[in-house]
């Protein structure tokens, strides 16, 4: 007890403190100056609103993924399976510099795109998709056990209940798999909003537009700007903070509704 | 409603589970499906159900094709060995699954659902934990709500797969006869697999002998007990004495000794002697079949089971009255009241 509550001092309460005692050198006129700045306002709304988006996606496309993994036996499974791993194990700015020639205009998929009319890289669209591949594994491994886990006697025993194949779904698969649904949810989510290395690379940076919370930390480092840097910071601690924490709460909701044996 | 099997034949690669099987079961019966593992009752049921398909053969329910409906269509009843219960729901929740979810323009209005999952708790003696979800309940009681909820959609045939499989010795005995009380109350046509032979003669009124994806008898408990029509069912079901034996011309013997046994209509070769442990007679050295010394006493219970070295080289395993207490070292004389004679 004694161990674990030192440790997660050293490493996580210390350097947090030190963040917010950082904030204090603002009057709370500066700080708020440098929240409601317009450049601020968008780079945060940018980096939640396009880690969310890609959560959400994650979660849909995640799903999939997984059912196929579990109950299907084809080829390649298991490559499939490890393949899965690989955004967790790339270094961040090799996936960004991959992904930015794979969507640049001239890229394999960026080429075709463009004649459609859609610019992927240098846009938030790139981010969105940036944040979509760092975000994938979290979905996959946290819901992958619990499918395992899940007896495929249940779907039987709806079947000749009567229930259709949707209904079987709807009623009885997705609520069982809820809370790991949402714990990754939460956890791509979180990912996806820190996410540095691979953003920037595609995001193009321009301000207003495609320029992320963490970049804007970034530039004001890079400024000496160390007060406005960690003001910023702190803002993003605290709304991640605050959804992280509602998430965990949804989810103890739905883990308790099923007791574990 | 009656069940008809014809000719069913199901392959999982080269392992026939299933090799040619021929069932009828009448309106209202409560039939077994018993055998060791492996059998092939198991995929018989699940055939009925509709949760698997034949490679060959036919299914019909009151003489309609069933294979032409799923599992869904066929309106069967279906209870697991592991419950399957939905984890997530209350029990209250879990036996009104299957009436929630009817097409709409049959579904029961709320009051009814409610009133009839009342009336399915009261029938399981379980209505005081409709609020409870299924991790909370004990064994026997998550396989009584599993009953509840199949019976909630009127089934016209009842399936259970090895019902009490996953409970302990007491729990089993009690649920036995609640199911053939049940059985007797509702009256539906229901068929239950069990490698348990006391669970199958307890419980049905008619039992289907299976080994190998073949039925080997088919008939009432006391048919099958008494009257075993192969030399699998002799050993499989009750405690038997199996011995090697050569008939030639009527004529049994067990190893070079012509054994004082008639053995009319058998044919000749090697075939195997089958006695009840309880139809071996004791007496005094020289008056039976056989010769022996006794090697080892149990006596308790309601009968002395001795384990007796025949001179002949084999040891077998007889029940004795406890009239006449034997001691280890004594020398016996058996005779079999009644036996019977397979070919091998």
């Amino acid at each position: 007890m004694g161990l674990t509550l030192s440790w997660l001092s050293i490493i996580i309460l210390i350097p947090l403190a030190g963040l917010f005692l950082r904030t204090l050198e603002l009057s709370p006129e500066q700080f708020w100056a440098i929240l409601s700045s317009r450049r601020t306002l968008n780079a945060l709304r940018v980096s939640f609103g396009l880690a969310f988006a890609a959560a959400c996606v994650n979660l849909v496309m995640g799903s999939i993924i997984v059912w196929a993994l579990v109950r299907y036996r084809f080829p390649g499974r298991r490559l499939f399976d490890a393949i899965v791993d690989v955004p967790f194990a790339l270094p961040t700015a090799v996936a960004g510099v991959a992904l930015t020639s794979l969507f640049a205009e001239k890229g394999w998929l960026g080429a075709p795109l463009a004649a459609l009319g859609i610019k992927v890289a240098f846009t938030p669209l790139g981010i969105f998709i940036a944040m979509i591949f760092i975000g994938i594994p979290f979905v996959v491994r946290t819901v992958q056990p619990v499918l395992q886990d899940l007896d495929p006697e249940i779907e039987e025993a709806a079947g000749s209940l009567g229930a259709s194949r949707w209904q079987t779904i709807i009623r009885v698969i997705l609520p069982s798999l809820g809370p790991a649904l949402l714990t990754g949810l939460a956890l791509a989510f979180a990912r996806a909003v820190g996410e540095y290395g691979s953003v920037i690379f595609i995001a193009g940076n321009l301000p207003n537009v495609s320029e992320i919370a963490p970049l804007l930390i970034v530039i004001r480092l890079s400024e000496f700007r160390y007060a406005d840097a960690t003001a910023i910071a702190v803002i993003m601690l605290v709304v991640s903070f605050v959804i992280i924490f509602a998430v965990n709460r949804l989810q103890r909701w739905a883990q308790n509704r099923i007791p574990v044996h | 409603m009656t069940i008809e099997v014809k000719n069913l034949v199901k392959k999982f690669g080269t392992f026939a589970a299933l090799d040619g099987v021929d069932l009828k079961v009448d309106n209202g019966e409560l039939v077994a499906l018993l055998g060791p593992s492996g059998s092939g009752k198991t995929t018989l049921l699940r055939i009925i159900a509709g949760l698997d398909w034949p490679d060959s053969g036919e299914v019909s329910f009151n003489g309609e094709d069933a294979l032409a409906q799923g599992a869904r269509e066929r309106n069967v009843g279906f209870v697991f060995q592991h419950y399957a219960l939905f984890r997530h729901m209350t029990v209250f929740e879990n036996v009104a699954f299957g009436l929630r979810v009817q097409p709409r323009a049959v579904r029961k209005d709320e009051s009814s659902i409610r009133a009839r999952v009342k009336e399915l708790l009261d029938l399981v003696q379980l209505d005081w934990l409709a609020d409870r979800y299924p991790s909370q309940l004990s064994g026997g009681q998550r396989q009584r709500i599993a009953l509840a909820r199949a019976l909630a959609i009127e089934p016209r045939i009842l399936l259970l797969d090895e019902p009490f499989g996953a409970l302990d010795a007491k729990v089993r005995k009690e649920l036995r006869k609640w199911l053939r009380s049940l059985h007797h109350e509702i009256n539906v046509t229901s068929i239950f697999v069990t490698h348990d032979q006391e669970e199958a003669l307890e419980v049905a009124n008619r039992v289907v002998v299976m080994d190998k994806g073949k039925i080997e008898q088919i008939g009432s408990p006391n048919d099958v007990y008494e009257r075993p029509a192969t030399a699998f069912v002799h050993g499989f079901i009750g405690e038997s004495i199996e011995l090697p034996v050569q008939v030639a011309d009527g004529v049994v013997r067990l190893g070079d000794r012509p054994l004082r046994l008639a053995a009319e209509g058998v044919a000749s070769g090697a075939s195997k002697l089958f006695v009840r442990r309880h139809d071996m007679l004791v007496g005094a050295p020289g008056s039976g079949a056989f010769e022996g010394a006794v090697r080892h006493v149990r006596n308790f219970g309601p009968v002395q089971r001795a384990e007796v070295a025949l001179f002949d080289g084999e040891t077998i395993e007889i029940d004795a009255p406890r009239d006449k207490e034997l001691s280890v070292g004594e020398r016996v004389g058996l005779d079999p009241r009644r036996y019977r004679i397979f070919t091998a």
